[in-house]
């Protein structure tokens, strides 16, 4: 694409291997609205895969970034070691606005939250889904435009997983955008545009309050009736979820909604950019239809939409031949591991059937792995089903434009055109 | 060798050699056997493995570990002779196994 991403990333190149390895710094938004962090992580893999970096870096402190597979499964699926409280987030809670969420907390209570919510993907129920979804799908690609420009990030990406997101919530449709704008405000940083004013956390607040007083509302029509099969019903009723107070009800609200939104919806848009950058995947992909469910695996190690998870020491505890201490904060980059040429071979190509597709760590390892991730497979699997028979070619004219966001490899909007339907 | 049956949950029979010390999810894998995942390649960490181990065998195959007893208890359809393939290492005692394959690895 003629957006100079080339000579940027030619930049990049040089710059990673000509700073001072301490000079490094993964938390800067820049290298992640530019896409330029794979450089840098491909040092830091050869020369210094356990690698603290300093206080200044980012505004609540040092951290520790760990870049090799091997290494980044090690701290996952040690949770006594390497906690998932008091954040899974680079970001330090607040103190006065705390927000408790399953993700972000260690046995026995992060197990029973989630055992409350994740039959809302069980496979019985993922199989009565499969028809809703792909006729959403359906009526979602027909209503596309032909011949003409439009966002595909916000008339297909978006669309189809806040459709999703209301669905699983049995959430008010026409009301169901708010969904996306909680979505976006609970991850966005100083330099998302989405807020007016300098004060963008009290702005924040304001709008996750809305978010729970509505959500509240939901609560307290499905308590009041029998249980049934919606997420807001299930944590109603759920005997570890019914006596939550306001904000860990909102807390786990932010987590259902970021976590089943932004990651699809940003593979969704990813996918289209990935067959745009490697034309030859795309004929494959053609040719043999069969090849769907290993294509989509391959787009989500190759878009890793969320980068990292963070993890707390709860001990000292020796990695690599670093000492890491007890309380440090740690980064595990599953962008980075995704990307290890020692674990994946030809990590940095896209290839629709390689031999171990399934074998990428976007979903995380461990008692935290995605609880949503077969629904998200089936999404992308039936999206690309249905795009097939219909569109022989989706270009992009403009973009992709990234977002600033060290956890979200996301993507604000995408220009395309579907120069013809079949 | 140890011979393994692997049973789809269709019933499916798959009859394989696995060399000892392999373990019954790396026999399945690298024989393409389907309806085993393997997504974390054997690091007892995603549960996609998951097997029924035939009653006869439940006691020569071992106890679950501390994190495989963690990672079943997040998978689908979980029985008493749940166990994770890439957890149960194969040896001349197992040579017969018989395990079953869930629904879905989930």
């Amino acid at each position: 694409m003629s957006d100079g991403s080339i000579d940027l990333k030619a930049e990049a190149r040089a710059k990673a291997y000509a700073m001072p390895l301490e000079d490094i710094n993964l938390a800067d938004t820049e290298m992640w609205r530019t896409d330029t962090a794979w450089p840098y992580f491909e040092r830091l893999r050869s020369e210094d895969p356990v690698h603290l970096h300093p206080a200044h870096h980012h505004p609540d402190g040092a951290f520790w970034s760990i870049t090799r597979y091997t290494d980044i499964m090690a701290v996952d699926t040690n949770h006594e070691v390497f906690s998932s409280e008091p954040s899974i987030t680079i970001f330090d809670p607040k103190e006065d606005f705390k927000l408790p969420m399953f993700i972000a907390m260690d046995p026995p209570k992060h197990d029973v939250q989630r055992k409350i919510v994740s039959p809302i993907v069980s496979p019985a129920n993922l199989h009565l889904m499969e028809p809703l979804i792909r006729s959403r799908i359906q009526s979602t690609l027909d209503s596309l435009p032909i011949g003409e420009p439009f966002d595909w990030v916000d008339k297909v990406s978006i669309e189809l997983t806040t459709q999703m997101l209301a669905t699983l919530f049995d959430f008010p449709w026409e009301d169901r955008r708010k969904l996306t704008r909680w979505s976006d405000i609970a991850t966005a940083g100083p330099e998302s545009g989405l807020f007016v004013t300098d004060d963008h956390e009290t702005e924040r607040r304001m709008e996750l309050f809305a978010c729970v007083d509505y959500f509240t509302r939901l609560w307290n029509e499905r308590v009041n009736a029998p249980p049934k099969g919606d997420l807001i019903s299930m944590l109603a009723h759920g005997e570890a979820t019914r006596n939550m107070d306001r904000m860990e009800y909102l807390g786990n609200l932010l987590l259902l909604i970021v976590g089943g939104n932004d990651t699809t919806r940003n593979t969704m848009t990813g996918s289209i950019l990935a067959m745009n950058e490697n034309p030859d995947q795309l004929r494959k992909l053609q040719a043999n239809p069969d090849l769907i469910p290993s294509m989509v695996s391959e787009t989500i190690r190759w878009q890793t939409p969320l980068s990292n998870m963070r993890r707390t020491a709860t001990r000292d505890f020796e990695l690599g031949g670093k000492l890491i201490k007890k309380g440090d904060k740690v980064l595990i980059w599953y962008a980075s591991g995704n990307r290890d040429e020692t674990a994946i071979e030809n990590p940095n190509a896209y290839i629709i059937d390689r031999e171990r597709p399934r074998n990428h760590l976007s979903f995380g390892f461990g008692i935290h792995r995605c609880v949503g991730n077969r629904l998200a497979e089936l999404q992308l699997k039936i999206l690309w089903e249905e795009i097939l028979p219909r569109f022989p070619e989706i270009r992009i004219v403009e973009g992709p434009h990234r977002v600033a966001s060290v956890l979200i490899r996301g993507y604000s909007s995408m220009q395309v055109v579907i120069p013809v339907r079949t | 060798m140890a011979k393994i049956t692997y049973v789809e949950h269709n019933g499916t029979k798959h009859v394989v050699d696995v060399k000892p010390g392999l373990s019954v999810m790396e026999g399945a894998v690298k024989n393409n056997i389907p309806g085993i995942d393997a997504d974390c390649g054997g690091a007892c960490a995603c549960a996609t493995c998951h097997v029924y181990v035939d009653e006869a065998w439940r006691d020569k195959t071992g106890e679950r570990s501390t994190m495989e007893v963690s990672m079943l208890d997040f998978a689908e359809g979980v029985k008493p002779n749940s166990r994770l393939a890439c957890q149960i290492k194969v040896s001349d005692a197992l040579d017969g196994l018989i395990v079953q394959m869930p629904e879905s690895q989930h």
